[in-house]
């Protein structure tokens, strides 16, 4: 009996663990994921909660709920990998060995990374919103924030789902808007890149649609750390933020045990061959999802596009066959840019997000790179495809390789 | 779309294929005396720290392929983030891939 070990239940490891059980064969294979908690978020549903569209317990459910029968779930806190052995150790003790290994343990925040930020102001005047803990935390500061300086900031790219800092900044200035309280609110879009997004074409819209909000936007911020006595962001070459409330993407950074065992990058990441997820210089250990550091974003979309791509390659490797599909690092995302809109952009390693219409060219239903009501009901219906469709691996309508048709590409050209 | 355009262009008596925002579009055409002239364009003058910075960068790229990112420059060369921009003021990631001859870092996506 061979053993495939998925490390991470999240979104890419309960896709894979599902779709694999049902690709391998039960008497040769043995497929065992491993998580921590039994605690699954619906991330994007993150900023639902801040703005108190959604209750933070309508996000959870069971990790091992959405396992298929047939996988074995182990709870435990990974601790080290030791490729030379084929062993897992749990921080418990235990320890778990396998023939392929896939690393699923995605990315999160880490605020003790930049001096000052999780500090004396944090929770208080400092939030984030990539916990379920920080997503409560920033929506009661917010229920009392009437005026002031409300200052969005990105630390480091990159993060997971790029789009949603600025999605926050949007949906908050909607928010204050309605509640008439624009005008005694200054917002501020902080961030390290050159402009609003990291895609040119992307960037000059997203960063327009900021304009047109009112919202001053501060590139090429990098910074150095949360000054607590002046309540403002200091950046390395001394630029200066002041804040009332700082809304903050702290440093993403893949799971520490990947430092220990030799298998992360500067930022924790497992370096991958971006178009199969073969970590280099094994055959037996592949990462996916956002622990992997292929050069897309990092985002539930493009974890289930990998997964296309991830079965038929395994199924071939481990039958001794070349792998023969290539992944072209397909990511799309919906921004949600308040007054019931949003905007659907869609890209991959080579291609801009491009304006058109989406899945269907020509008629959409979804736009592109604009803002509609119809992309905001499409955000909205993603929960329910995320915890009946996504997760439990059924086919769904669109195609894993991007199309570049209904697109407009002549825009992209300068 | 990301396809590189490149022209040619004459930098300090060298002619080298540069982008449209004038980052080298071959690496290989880079030597060290290329690397003054570019840090002249920029108004930078090399010394010894600007030298091992540059020569990290190109010694990563050759081995990954990419542009480093300033965190990545910064455990490399063993250069505190600070001191990178006192070096390369303003924006030293792509400071310093321009003067080592890089593409411009990709901006991660
Ligand atoms: C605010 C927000 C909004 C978002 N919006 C969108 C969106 O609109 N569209 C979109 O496509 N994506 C969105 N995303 C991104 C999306 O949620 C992630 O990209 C996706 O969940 C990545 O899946 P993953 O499996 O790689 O990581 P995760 O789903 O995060 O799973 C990683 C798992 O590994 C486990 N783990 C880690 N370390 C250990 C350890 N040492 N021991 C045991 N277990 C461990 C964790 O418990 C976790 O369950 C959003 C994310 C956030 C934060």
């Amino acid at each position: 009996m061979r053993h495939l070990l998925i490390l991470g239940a999240g979104t890419a490891g309960t896709m894979l663990a599902n779709r694999l059980r049902r690709a391998l064969d039960h008497d040769e294979w043995r497929v065992i994921v491993v998580d921590r908690d039994d605690d699954h978020v619906y991330q994007p549903g993150l900023l639902e909660v801040v703005f108190g569209h959604r209750e933070p317990g309508q996000l959870v459910r069971s990790r091992s709920a959405q396992i298929a029968d047939g996988v074995s779930v182990v709870k435990g806190e990974i601790d080290r990998v030791d490729t030379d052995a084929r062993t897992v150790h749990l921080a418990d003790g235990r320890h778990l060995s396998y023939d392929q290994l896939v690393i699923a343990t995605g990315t999160s925040p880490h605020p003790e990374e930049t001096p000052g930020m999780d500090g004396a102001l944090w929770r208080r005047s400092v939030h984030e919103f990539y916990t379920l803990e920080g997503a409560r935390a920033l929506r009661d500061a917010l229920d009392g924030f009437r005026s002031g300086r409300l200052v969005v900031h990105v630390t480091e790219m990159p993060i997971k789902c790029p789009i949603a800092p600025l999605e926050f900044a949007l949906m908050a200035e909607s928010e204050l808007r309605e509640q008439g309280l624009r005008d005694a609110v200054e917002i501020t879009y902080v961030t390290p890149l050159s402009g609003a997004f990291t895609r040119p074409i992307a960037s000059a819209r997203l960063g327009h649609l900021l304009e047109e909000r009112g919202i001053t936007v501060e590139p090429d911020f990098v910074v150095e750390r949360v000054d607590e006595d002046a309540s403002a962001l200091v950046s390395y070459d001394e630029r200066s933020v002041p804040f009332d409330l700082l809304v903050t993407v702290p440093l993403n950074k893949g799971a520490d045990f990947l430092a220990r065992s030799g298998l992360g990058d500067d930022l924790n990441y497992v370096p991958v061959d971006p178009q199969t997820f073969l970590a280099r210089g094994h055959d037996d250990v592949w990462a996916i999802g956002d622990a992997s550091d292929i050069p897309t974003s990092k985002a539930g979309s493009v974890a289930h596009f990998s997964v296309e791509i991830f079965v038929p390659n395994f199924l071939e490797h481990i039958a001794g066959r070349r792998m023969t599909h290539s992944f072209d690092g397909h990511a799309n995302c919906f921004i949600e840019s308040g007054h019931g809109k949003a905007l659907l952009i869609d890209f991959n390693y080579d291609v801009e997000p491009l304006p058109g219409k989406y899945p269907v060219p020509g008629v959409g239903p979804m736009t592109l790179l604009d803002e509609s009501r119809m992309n905001h009901f499409s955000k909205q219906s993603f929960s329910w495809i995320y915890w009946n469709v996504l997760l439990p691996g059924r086919p769904i309508p669109l195609p894993s390789a991007m199309s570049m048709a209904g697109k407009h590409a002549t825009e992209a050209t300068p | 779309m990301t396809t590189t355009q490149s022209t040619t262009t004459t930098i300090g008596g060298h002619t080298v294929h540069v982008d449209q925002e004038g980052f080298l579009t071959d690496p290989d055409e880079w030597d060290p005396q290329l690397g003054e002239a570019l840090a002249q364009q920029i108004g930078i003058a090399l010394g010894p720290d600007h030298r091992t910075v540059i020569a990290f960068a190109r010694a990563d790229y050759t081995e990954r392929g990419e542009s480093p990112t300033l965190r990545r420059v910064s455990t490399g060369a063993d250069v505190p983030v600070k001191t990178l921009f006192e070096l390369f003021p303003g924006k030293p990631a792509k400071k310093i891939a321009y003067v080592a001859g890089l593409p411009k870092p990709r901006g991660c996506v």
